[in-house]
């Protein structure tokens, strides 16, 4: 096995950079594919189904076009062709900048996603962090004391919030909150008729970030608790106790170390579910975001908007695992990607 | 095999034997509360004697009580009773769901381990595809284009879910391809597709129950994220996930009742059966 010897440095840099690579090759050989399935399958699903594309293009003009109208924009839209063939049109404009026009928000789809990407970022990466961090805190207190009161309780709480899914999170601090104490606000970025100031954006989060980050915290804890568990019975950490390390030096330097890199490949498949958790938590808490423009696209049948967002969103989900599988082999040093 | 098992047993030492003794009260609690879930949806809305969707607007929005223990709804219905034959109807769609997935999964995992090379690659290939894709995303796509459809909503979990029991499934058969009963069956003349009929689909099918009852509560919880965001049921088709909507916008108007019960049984549900799900893996687990 190459790479167990100490190797000098910039022999360990090399190895880094071929397993970089290695892993880059790997994940744009299942991302490319993945993303191009998903759009096909968006656009098979169409042709498949009953509903009639003029029909969601014209909306509500369409009981008043008449059929020779119908017949000529059907032409210029170029939907008589097959779905294959709608798919190709779609793929070479959208690689061109034109991702189409967006009936719901009344906009070109791009702008949609640029005006609303930021919003949805916000939320969803600020509630992540804190799910992240709180989790890390937490795990580290636990893994001081493994099945005293406070393990207990987290492992107990976690498992309870695990029950519940994002929209019900969601309702129920809307319910406390926001209807019951009249703490905070309920919904949108601002009040009604007001600005979306800083202070105004920042007091309208609080609920939503608590939400996302509600929604993740369960499964991070109870992941990180188990690898913390894992690295208290190592060796390592039995030597460092031996050695008359204080408990602190010990869980800080010896046992969260060890613990970090499942944890990253944990944050990274739990990728999925932030991005569902962001689509119900803008949709309870009405947040201007990209994720709640999924449902809206959805419900009214929007097509040019619902096809590019579901492959912008796998493609960011392909991005993040990405991410995760490279800081996790260069967090670890003794994970090599040829495994 | 039972001397061995009676050894193991006798290796266990105190905290061994209270962990287990726990794991297994754990296991029976799920059981029995998932029984009285199921009583409940399946003969309150049977006894109840009133319809379900009868409304009285006179009794509208009332606080639970001795008359109505869950309250009523905005339309004056009763939402014990309707929240019994809502729950009825999300298990039933969970459970359809989970059986396609098994379906699905098992015939997948088993062939493609049972043909080995180039196949089993692709598939494998397409399993962590799927899996790649957030699974309500593809599941709000396939209802949309198709709305309104049950069928359409088991399709998009079963589509999205089978590849959880295909890779138990795959796993378990590709230990089973080299015992030797199997190659017995092989030298005896069966062809692939008897020996993947006698013995791999029963062989696995263990494996293939438990994944799914593991799948139970995300089929639960997709049911009901869809028929939350509109995409699902219609609305006036009780289900966890239609009155988990409703009650959006019944706690603007203070009914907390509205949200809090359905919340509190569609936790209770999939804690139950994830406990359930847990026993049975200790127990095919344990039996290996």
């Amino acid at each position: 096995m190459p790479g167990i010897e100490a190797a000098s440095r910039p022999a360990r840099r090399r190895r880094r950079l071929r397993q970089t690579r290695v892993i880059v090759l790997r994940r744009l050989g299942l991302g490319v594919p993945v993303a191009v399935g998903v759009s096909l399958l968006v656009f098979l699903l169409a042709s498949i189904s009953p509903f009639d594309p003029l029909a969601a293009y014209l909306g509500d003009r369409f009981a008043q076009t008449s059929a020779e109208q119908r017949e000529v924009l059907s032409e210029s839209l170029g939907l008589g062709t097959s779905w294959i063939q709608a798919w190709w049109h779609w793929v070479t404009s959208a690689l061109s900048g034109d991702l189409g026009y967006s009936r719901v928000f009344r906009q070109p789809v791009a702008s949609v996603i640029s005006e609303r990407l930021p919003w949805t970022l916000l939320v969803a990466g600020t509630g992540l962090l804190l799910a992240a961090v709180g989790s890390l805190l937490l795990a580290a207190r636990c893994a001081r004391r493994p099945g005293g009161l406070l393990d207990r309780i987290t492992a107990a709480a976690a498992t309870l919030l695990q029950g519940l899914p994002p929209f019900v999170i969601s309702l129920g601090l809307l319910m406390v909150f926001a209807l019951g104490l009249g703490l905070l606000p309920g919904g949108g970025l601002s009040d009604p008729g007001t600005e979306p100031t800083a202070g105004q954006v920042l007091r309208h989060m609080i609920l939503p970030v608590t939400a996302t980050a509600l929604s993740q915290l369960p499964w991070l804890a109870l992941s990180l608790r188990a690898s913390t568990r894992e690295a208290l019975a190592s060796d390592a950490v039995r030597g460092a106790l031996l050695r008359g390390l204080s408990e602190r030096t010990v869980v800080r330097r010896h046992v969260m170390p060890a613990a970090l890199a499942p944890f990253i490949a944990v944050l990274g498949t739990r990728l999925p579910e932030v991005i569902v958790g962001a689509v119900l938590v803008e949709t309870v808490f009405s947040w201007p975001g990209l994720a709640a423009a999924v449902v809206s696209s959805a419900q009214a049948l929007d097509f040019a908007l619902l096809a590019a967002l579901t492959v912008l969103t796998t493609a960011a989900v392909l991005a993040g695992s990405l991410v995760a599988d490279l800081l996790y082999v260069w967090i670890d040093p003794r994970v090599s990607a040829d495994v | 095999m039972s001397s061995t098992v009676e050894a193991a047993d006798l290796r266990l030492t105190g905290p061994a034997v209270r962990r287990r003794g726990l794991r297994a009260a754990g296991t029976i609690l799920g059981v029995a509360v998932l029984v009285l879930i199921a009583s409940y949806a399946v003969f309150v809305p049977m006894l109840a004697g009133t319809d379900e969707k009868l409304t009285d607007f006179s009794s509208a929005r009332l606080p639970p009580s001795a008359a109505h223990p869950f309250g009523t709804d905005h339309a004056g219905r009763d939402l014990f009773i309707r929240l019994a034959s809502g729950l009825r109807v999300s298990l039933l769609i969970a459970v359809l769901c989970a059986l396609a997935s098994m379906g699905l999964g098992m015939l997948i995992g088993a062939v493609s381990a049972a043909l080995g090379g180039r196949t089993d690659r692709i598939v494998m290939r397409v399993v962590d595809g799927i899996n790649a894709v957030p699974h309500l995303l593809l599941g709000v796509v396939i209802v949309a284009m198709f709305r309104g459809s049950v069928t359409a909503i088991i399709a998009s979990i079963a589509l999205t879910h089978w590849t959880q029991v295909a890779r138990i499934v795959r796993a378990e058969v590709l230990s089973l391809r080299s015992r030797e009963y199997v190659e017995a069956a092989y030298l005896l003349g069966s062809t692939r597709r008897e020996v993947l009929r006698r013995h791999f689909l029963p062989g696995t099918l263990a494996q293939g129950v438990v994944a799914t009852v593991m799948l139970l509560p995300h089929a639960i919880w997709h049911e009901s994220t869809l028929s939350f965001l509109g995409l699902g049921l219609s609305p006036d088709q009780a289900s966890l996930g239609t009155l988990l909507k409703e009650a959006q916008s019944e706690v603007m108007l203070g009914g907390w009742w509205a949200l809090v019960f359905p919340a509190l049984l569609l936790l209770v549900t999939t804690l139950a059966v994830a406990a359930c799900g847990k026993g049975l893996l200790s127990r095919t687990e344990g039996r290996q």
